[in-house]
Formats: C-alpha cells, sequence, structure tokens
C-alpha cells in the first residue's frame, strides 16, 4: 500500500504540495489528476525517494521513504517501476540493455536476463527490436520500452508519470490497453499521474484531483464522472475558466 | 549592499555544504565495485585513448618552441647544451602537465558535463536511482577513476613527445648534437621531476573529472542548462587546475 500523508513540498518560495494526503490500497490503479504544474510528477517521485518532502511522508508497505537508509532505499526501488513522461531511456544503450540494465541488479543468470527481456517486450508488442537504439524509435514505442522497462523488473508497485503526454489519440489507446493488460497480467498495484481524461477513465480504478497542492477529490471512475465539485467538473470536461 | 553581501556568504557556505554531502555520497558508493569496476574500464579508454591526440599534438608543438626559445634565450651567454635542459625540465615540472590539464579539461571535462547534464534533463538519471542504481557508483566513480588513473598516463606521453621533438628541433634548427642535448637534459635531472609531474597529473585527473560530474549532475533546465554546464565545467576545471598548479609547487618544490 502507498500512502501519501500531509506531504508538503516547495520548490524555493513557490509551495507545489501542500498537504497532499492519499491512499493507494494493493492491486488498485489510481490515478492522479490535476492541471500542469500542479505537482502530481513531483508526488509521483517521493514514492521513489527522488524527491524528498520538506514536511510529511510517503509510506510504501509501513516504510517511510523520506528516512529510509542507503540500503533500504535501493530495496523499495527494486520493488517499484517508473514509467518517464519522455521514457528516459539511456541514449547509449540498446533497448535490449535499457530493459537489462535493472535485472542485472538482481540475482538472475544471463540466460534468465534474456528471457525476462524478450517476454517484456513482446507484452508491449515490440519483440524483435531489441538491438535497435531509443534514437530509432518512435514517440510512441519509445513509451512502450519505457513501459517494458518497468515491468520487466515484476514490481510490487509501477508509476506511470504522464504516460499518453504528446502521442496521438490512437498511440495513447494502445498505451491505456497496454496499462490495463500489465495490471491483468501481473497484478501490479499502480499510481497513474496524467491530465489526460480518456486515459484516466481506461486505467483507473479510482480517480483522484490534485489542486493546490491537495487533493480535492478521490472516488471510483463513476464518482469522478458525475461529480457536482465546479473545479473537478470543469477540468474533466475540459472547459475554460 | 550588506544584505547582498550576507546572502553571497550564505550561498557560498550552501554550496560547499552541498560538495561535502556530495563527496560523503561518492564515499559511500565505493564499496559498490561491482557496478563501477567493470564501467571503469570503458571510461579507461574513453578518458586514455581518446584524449592522448590532442595531449600529443599540443606536447609535440610545445616541445618545439621550447627548444627555439631556449636557444634563442641562451645564445652567446649560456652553452647551448642547456637547451636540452630546459626542454626537459619545463615539460616534466610544468608545461606537460599543465598543457595537457588545460587541453584535457576543455576535453573531458567539457565532454562529462554535457554527457551527465544531459542524462540528468532527460531524467535518465531519475531513472537509473529507480532501477536501483547509486548515479555515484554508475556515473561518478568510473569516470573520476578513469582521470586519475589515465592523466599520468596521458602526461607521461606527452612530456616524453615533447622532449622528442625538443631534441629533434634542437638536431635540425639548432647547432646542437644528440649528446650535447642529452648532456643538457640529464645535467640537473632529479628523479623529483618525473614523480612531481605525474603526482601532479593525477589530482589534475582527480579534479577535472569530479568537476565535470559535479556541474553535469547539477544541471537544470534544458539545452540551455546543458551549455551553461558545459562552460562551467571548462572555466571551474582550468581555474582549479591553475590553483592546484600553483599550491603543489608550493608545498612540493620549497
Amino acid at each position: 500500500m502507498i500512502q501519501f500523508q500531509d506531504v508538503h513540498k516547495s520548490f524555493g518560495a513557490k509551495p507545489v504540495l501542500m498537504g497532499f494526503t492519499l491512499a493507494v490500497p494493493d492491486g488498485e490503479t489510481m490515478v492522479i489528476i490535476g492541471y500542469s504544474g500542479t505537482g502530481k510528477s513531483v508526488a509521483l517521485k517521493h514514492v521513489v525517494g527522488l524527491l524528498q518532502p520538506d514536511a510529511g511522508d510517503v509510506i510504501v508497505d509501513g516504510r517511510a521513504v523520506s528516512t529510509l537508509e542507503r540500503d533500504a532505499l535501493t530495496a523499495l526501488r527494486r520493488e517499484i517501476g517508473f514509467v518517464f513522461q519522455f521514457a528516459a531511456l539511456f541514449d547509449s544503450m540498446s533497448v535490449f540493455d535499457n530493459l537489462a540494465l535493472g535485472l542485472r541488479r538482481r540475482d538472475l543468470t544471463d540466460d534468465e536476463i534474456g528471457e525476462r527481456v524478450r517476454e517484456a517486450l513482446a507484452l508491449v508488442d515490440l519483440t524483435g527490436t531489441e538491438d535497435t537504439f531509443p534514437a530509432e524509435l518512435s514517440g510512441g514505442m519509445r513509451k512502450r520500452v519505457g513501459i517494458a522497462r518497468a515491468i520487466a523488473l515484476r514490481p510490487r508497485y509501477i508509476l506511470y508519470d504522464e504516460p499518453t503526454t504528446g502521442l496521438d489519440p490512437v498511440t495513447s489507446a494502445v498505451i491505456d490497453q497496454l496499462m490495463v493488460r500489465t495490471r491483468e497480467h501481473l497484478g501490479v498495484t499502480g499510481v497513474v499521474v496524467t491530465h489526460d481524461m480518456r486515459s484516466a477513465y481506461t486505467v483507473g480504478d479510482r480517480i483522484a484531483m490534485l489542486y493546490e497542492g491537495k487533493v480535492r477529490q478521490v472516488g471510483t471512475v463513476a464518482e469522478i464522472q458525475e461529480t457536482e465539485d465546479p473545479v473537478v467538473r470543469q477540468f474533466i470536461e475540459g472547459r475554460p475558466a | 549592499m550588506i544584505e547582498r553581501i550576507g546572502r553571497r556568504t550564505v550561498d557560498a557556505i550552501k554550496a560547499v555544504g552541498r560538495f561535502g554531502q556530495f563527496m560523503r555520497d561518492v564515499a559511500q558508493a565505493v564499496p559498490d565495485i561491482g557496478v563501477w569496476g567493470r564501467l571503469t574500464l570503458v571510461q579507461l579508454r574513453r578518458v586514455g585513448v581518446d584524449s592522448l591526440p590532442v595531449a600529443l599534438f599540443i606536447a609535440a608543438f610545445t616541445g618545439v618552441v621550447l627548444a627555439l626559445q631556449a636557444s634563442y634565450t641562451f645564445r652567446n651567454t649560456v652553452p647551448l647544451y642547456f637547451v636540452g635542459t630546459l626542454v626537459g625540465k619545463t615539460m616534466m615540472l610544468e608545461l606537460g602537465p599543465v598543457l595537457a590539464g588545460l587541453a584535457l579539461a576543455g576535453r573531458v571535462g567539457a565532454s562529462m558535463a554535457a554527457e551527465l547534464g544531459t542524462m540528468r534533463v532527460t531524467e535518465q538519471v531519475d531513472a537509473l536511482e529507480t532501477l536501483a542504481y547509486d548515479p555515484n557508483s554508475f556515473l561518478v566513480l568510473p569516470r573520476v577513476f578513469a582521470g586519475t588513473l589515465m592523466f599520468p598516463v596521458i602526461v607521461a606521453l606527452a612530456i616524453v613527445t615533447g622532449i622528442v621533438t625538443g631534441w629533434l628541433a634542437s638536431l635540425a634548427l639548432l647547432d646542437l648534437s644528440t649528446q650535447e642535448f642529452l648532456k643538457g637534459l640529464k645535467l640537473f635531472y632529479r628523479f623529483k621531476d618525473t614523480w612531481f609531474g605525474l603526482f601532479k597529473s593525477a589530482t589534475f585527473g582527480f579534479t577535472i573529472t569530479l568537476v565535470g560530474c559535479v556541474v553535469g549532475l547539477r544541471t537544470r533546465g534544458g539545452a540551455e542548462g546543458v551549455g551553461v554546464s558545459t562552460t562551467r565545467a571548462v572555466v571551474y576545471s582550468a581555474v582549479l587546475l591553475l590553483v592546484l598548479d600553483a599550491f603543489w609547487a608550493l608545498v612540493l618544490l620549497r
């Protein structure tokens, strides 16, 4: 279970998170929606200790992330797959090595690593791309490799940072299906940060709206679609202020 | 005015604190030899082999110029075999390490800052961390070890090249024989001349690569940030290299 407990985070004088509280039970896919620049990605990075909160904490399976020592944080990260907004693939490595890199930190033989890489690439429909380099891939393919890199680790949790941003509607739908398929195949708990409502409705079990540093509303897809909160309503309908 | 000085002082103290924290994190990564050991071999080739042509090119011309300038200075006042002394001493003690160091600050330091800066702004460094790698073991230690180990090798070859071209220039352009050049070269030679230059160049290698890594990993923003980091790495490395050069002269040559 992932719990954001009263997380506060500022960058210089600019407060971003101001008491962000949210619980993501095991097996659920939680979608965090909100306007650009409201701190959705910032919240996500706290889960893997890439950012430290000014106050409050993120608790993952009872472990307060900000208090973990180096080795304990490394152990936690082995349980979490992170899909970055622009995939963050290593330019100098082939697709195979991008996927194998994380696996080499585990006690796996070369054969097992190869097997896992091929399996993950098959799951994202990219079989045969092992020897290509990120620069040779389209934006959608890069995102799929990013997802494959996360699922190859067979994590307990997957965090998706804006997985469909910048993609055409068809490729976005492919990525959405992929996230759903990943949950069904691996049974992982997911947190998806997005402002793409179609994606949110497709992949989410519950949706939370982050607004002015706090959760404005959290509920099932149906509850959010029927909300009477004017701020949430305006956002999901995409109406200008 | 006072407020500005105060703010600058606080910023400077914070920067020192951040650097101390960075060095502590790097030290904590040292036991992770399984990660940095293999990658150091790759960096040894990149820092060493790839940097060699520029260092040797500079040393070759420096050797020729030193021989000609020495001959110009000594003519009619000092025996000409002192050309060998000046070429050898200057290449070993100063110009070999410093010129190669400055050239490599531009080549190696800038390239490391640009590479790591790009990795930082494209979230590749964050991705490494989420894959349970410590960026210090994966990125910093291999580069710093490679720089510290390879710079003395590059400088040794540069010194030899400078002396050889100085000797060839003396033969071809001055009225000097090989015996006279060697007599001058051996005249005031001490073993310290050799280890001083090589030790100094190891500290240059350590500094240049460390600065390249620190500045690269601190990059913020996009392409502009990478550009700023690259320039900053070269400037900081060059300044620190010259300060270090004076420091070692003060400590070891007095």
